[in-house]
C-alpha cells in the first residue's frame, strides 16, 4: 500500500501580519514558521493506519514551498514517514489553490497512491479546497472534515463532521482522499530517537516548473487587516490596575456583579 | 449577471442558512436560480426558478451525483457565479464543482468590495481581495457575513437528473453526543482556550467560574486536545449560548468559536495578542497573560 500526506507550513497565528512587497500576502520576515495544524492530524492517522497494517504501508510526505518547509518535512518523517518529497517554489504563496492542487496531482499521478491524507484547510489561506480539487484530478473518492477514521480491506470508513455536533459517516473504497478536521487523533510529539532517524530518510527535491502546466484561475490583489468593528474598551498595562478597571465595567454594566 | 444559489437540506429539512444566499445574491444585483437536492415538502418561500432532485433518489451526501446535478443545472442556466454556503456541505462540494467546471473558487466570501471579493485568511486576522478570472467562477460565503433574506413566493420547479454512481457511500447520520453540561442555561460562561497553555491550568478557570457564579465553557483546542469533555465546547460544533456575561479566557476568536457565543450580553476577551480575532465582538478586552490575570481576578474577587 502506497500512502501520501500533503502538508503545509504556515506561521505562528499569533504573529503580526504585513503585507510584503507584492502587497497580496504576507511578508514571512520575523514569522515563526511550523506544520499547519489540521496536517498534524493527517500525517499522524497515516502513521496509524501504517502501524495497523504491520508497517507494511510506505508513506511519502509532501510539502510545496521554498527552501524552509524541509523543516515541516522533517517534523513528519520524525512523527513516522518514510520519505519526503520536497516541490521547490519561492513563490507557493502566489499561486492559487488550483495551481497548488494540480501540481500535487502531476506528481502524484504516476506515483500509484492507494490513500492521501491531507488537512481540511491551512490556517494561513483557508480555502479548503485543495485535497478535494487533487482527488477530482486524480478520480480518487474523497472525503472532507474526517473526525473519525477506520480501515478495513481496501475501505476506508470515516466520520465527517457536520453542524451541531452531527456526524455523518461515510464508506470510501481505495484509490481514496481524506481530509482532516482538529481532533481527529491526538498527533504525536516526535521522540529523540526518531529525529535522529529522521535525519537519515531521504527528501527528494522537485522543481515546481517540472509540475506545473496551469495558470490561476483567481487573481490576489490586495492583502490588509479587516475593518475594525470591535467598540470595545481594551485594557493594557499592569495586571492589579486591569482587576480593578474590569471589575469596575462588570459592575457598572452588567447585573452580574453586585 | 447571474448567480446560481445551491440550497441546503438535512434530514429532510431546508436548513435556514440556505437564506443566506439570496441575501448575498441582493447586494450582488444578480438574477438568481437555485438548485436543491430535498424534496416537495421543504421548498423555499422563492418564487424563481429551482431545480429540484429528489434527495430519496440522490440521498442526502452523495458528492459525486449532487456534482453532477450542479454541473447540469449551469449548463441549462449559464451563470456567472455558482454560490454555496461555506458549511460541511458547501466547502465539500464546491471545489468538486470549481474542478469539473475548470473556475476559479472563492472561499468564505466576507463581502464584496471593488471589482472582487473579501476572503478571510491567517485564521480571520486578516482579509484579502481576490477576482476570479473566467466566465463562471464558484463562491462559497462565510455564516453569517450576509443576512437571510426571503424573497418569498412558491418556486417554479424544474426537474433535473444525473446519472451514474457515486464514489462515496454514504451510511447515515450520527446524533451529537450528550451535552453534559447544560450551557444554554447559564447566566455567567467563563470559557478556556488554547492560551490558558495546558490541562493542568484548568481549575483556574473553574475557580473564575465559581466566583462569578457560572458555568465552564471551552473552545475547541481545549477539546481536542482531551484538557476538557466535549460537553463543555461553545461554537458551531458545540452548544450556541447567550449568557448575561462570557468571559473568554486566552481564546483567539475562531470564527466558529464566534458563531456560538457573540450574542451574550456582555463579552469579556482575555488574550495576550491585541490583533486576536475575538478582540471584535469583546465589549472589553483585557490584553494580558491569561494566566496571570485570571488568578489575580477571581482572588479580587473572593474579597
Amino acid at each position: 500500500m502506497k500512502i501520501l500526506v500533503c502538508i503545509k507550513q504556515v506561521p505562528d497565528m499569533e504573529s503580526r501580519f504585513r503585507p510584503d512587497s507584492t502587497g497580496v500576502w504576507f511578508s514571512d520576515t520575523d514569522l515563526a514558521f511550523r506544520v499547519n495544524e489540521y496536517d498534524e492530524y493527517a500525517i499522524e492517522q497515516a502513521v496509524r493506519l501504517k502501524e495497523q497494517l504491520g508497517g507494511e504501508p510506505e508513506l511519502t510526505v509532501l510539502s510545496m514551498g521554498p527552501d524552509r518547509v524541509v523543516e515541516a518535512l522533517k517534523k513528519a518523517l520524525s512523527m513516522g514517514c518514510d520519505r519526503g518529497v520536497h516541490v521547490q517554489d519561492g513563490s507557493s504563496h502566489l499561486k492559487d489553490p488550483w495551481q497548488v492542487a494540480s501540481v500535487i496531482s502531476a506528481y502524484a499521478r504516476g506515483e500509484g497512491f492507494d490513500l492521501i491524507f491531507t488537512g481540511l484547510q491551512s490556517l494561513d489561506r483557508g480555502s479548503a479546497q485543495v485535497g478535494v480539487i487533487v482527488s477530482e484530478l486524480l478520480d480518487y473518492a474523497c472525503a472532507t472534515t474526517v473526525v473519525g477514521f477506520e480501515y478495513a480491506d481496501g475501505v476506508a470508513t470515516v466520520r465527517r463532521e457536520l453542524e451541531g455536533g452531527v456526524k455523518g459517516i461515510v464508506q470510501l473504497r481505495m484509490p481514496a482522499l481524506v481530509t482532516c478536521q482538529l481532533g481527529l487523533n491526538q498527533p504525536r510529539y516526535p521522540t529523540l530517537p526518531n529525529i535522529m532517524k529522521a535525519k537519515k530518510k531521504e527528501i527528494r527535491a522537485i522543481p515546481v516548473a517540472e509540475l506545473l502546466h496551469e495558470e490561476p484561475r483567481a487573481l490576489a490583489e490586495a492583502f490588509y487587516p479587516p475593518p475594525k468593528k470591535g467598540t470595545g474598551v481594551v485594557l493594557e498595562g499592569d495586571v492589579a490596575d486591569q482587576v480593578d478597571k474590569l471589575i469596575g465595567i462588570l459592575k457598572d454594566k452588567t447585573a452580574v456583579l453586585r | 449577471m447571474k448567480a446560481l444559489l445551491i440550497g441546503e437540506c438535512r434530514e429532510g429539512k431546508l436548513l435556514e442558512h440556505s437564506y443566506e444566499l439570496f441575501g448575498f445574491a441582493s447586494r450582488l444585483g444578480a438574477d438568481t436560480a437555485m438548485l436543491l437536492v430535498g424534496n416537495e415538502s421543504a421548498l423555499p418561500a422563492y418564487g424563481g426558478t429551482l431545480y429540484l432532485a429528489d434527495s430519496g433518489k440522490y440521498g442526502e451526501y452523495n458528492p459525486d451525483l449532487h456534482k453532477r446535478l450542479v454541473l447540469a443545472a449551469v449548463e441549462r442556466e449559464k451563470p456567472d457565479y455558482v454560490v454555496f454556503m461555506h458549511t460541511s456541505y458547501g466547502w465539500d462540494l464546491a471545489p468538486r464543482v470549481a474542478a469539473g467546471l475548470k473556475a476559479a473558487q472563492l472561499s468564505e466570501v466576507v463581502a464584496l468590495v471593488e471589482g472582487g471579493f473579501e476572503l478571510p485568511c491567517c485564521s480571520q486576522k486578516m482579509r484579502r481581495k481576490v477576482k476570479p478570472t473566467g466566465a463562471v467562477s464558484v463562491l462559497t460565503l462565510q455564516g453569517g457575513a450576509f443576512p437571510v433574506e426571503k424573497p418569498g413566493g412558491t418556486p417554479q420547479l424544474r426537474q433535473i437528473d444525473a446519472e451514474g454512481a457515486g464514489r462515496e457511500e454514504f451510511l447515515g447520520y450520527e446524533p451529537p453526543a450528550p451535552k453534559g453540561v447544560d450551557l444554554a442555561k447559564a447566566e455567567v460562561i467563563v470559557s478556556a482556550g488554547r492560551g490558558i497553555g495546558k490541562a493542568e491550568n484548568i481549575p483556574l478557570i473553574v475557580a473564575l467560574a465559581k466566583a462569578l457564579g457560572g458555568e465552564v465553557g471551552a473552545s475547541r483546542p481545549v477539546v481536542d486536545g482531551g484538557w476538557i469533555e466535549h460537553g463543555h465546547q461553545v461554537g458551531t460544533t458545540g452548544q450556541t449560548v447567550s449568557p448575561k456575561l462570557y468571559v473568554a479566557c486566552g481564546i483567539s476568536g475562531a470564527i466558529q468559536h464566534l458563531a456560538g457565543m457573540k450574542k451574550s450580553g456582555f463579552i469579556v476577551a482575555i488574550n495576550k495578542d491585541k490583533e486576536a480575532p475575538i478582540g471584535e465582538v469583546a465589549d472589553v478586552l483585557v490584553v494580558a497573560d491569561v494566566m496571570q490575570f485570571v488568578p489575580a481576578l477571581t482572588a479580587k474577587l473572593a474579597k
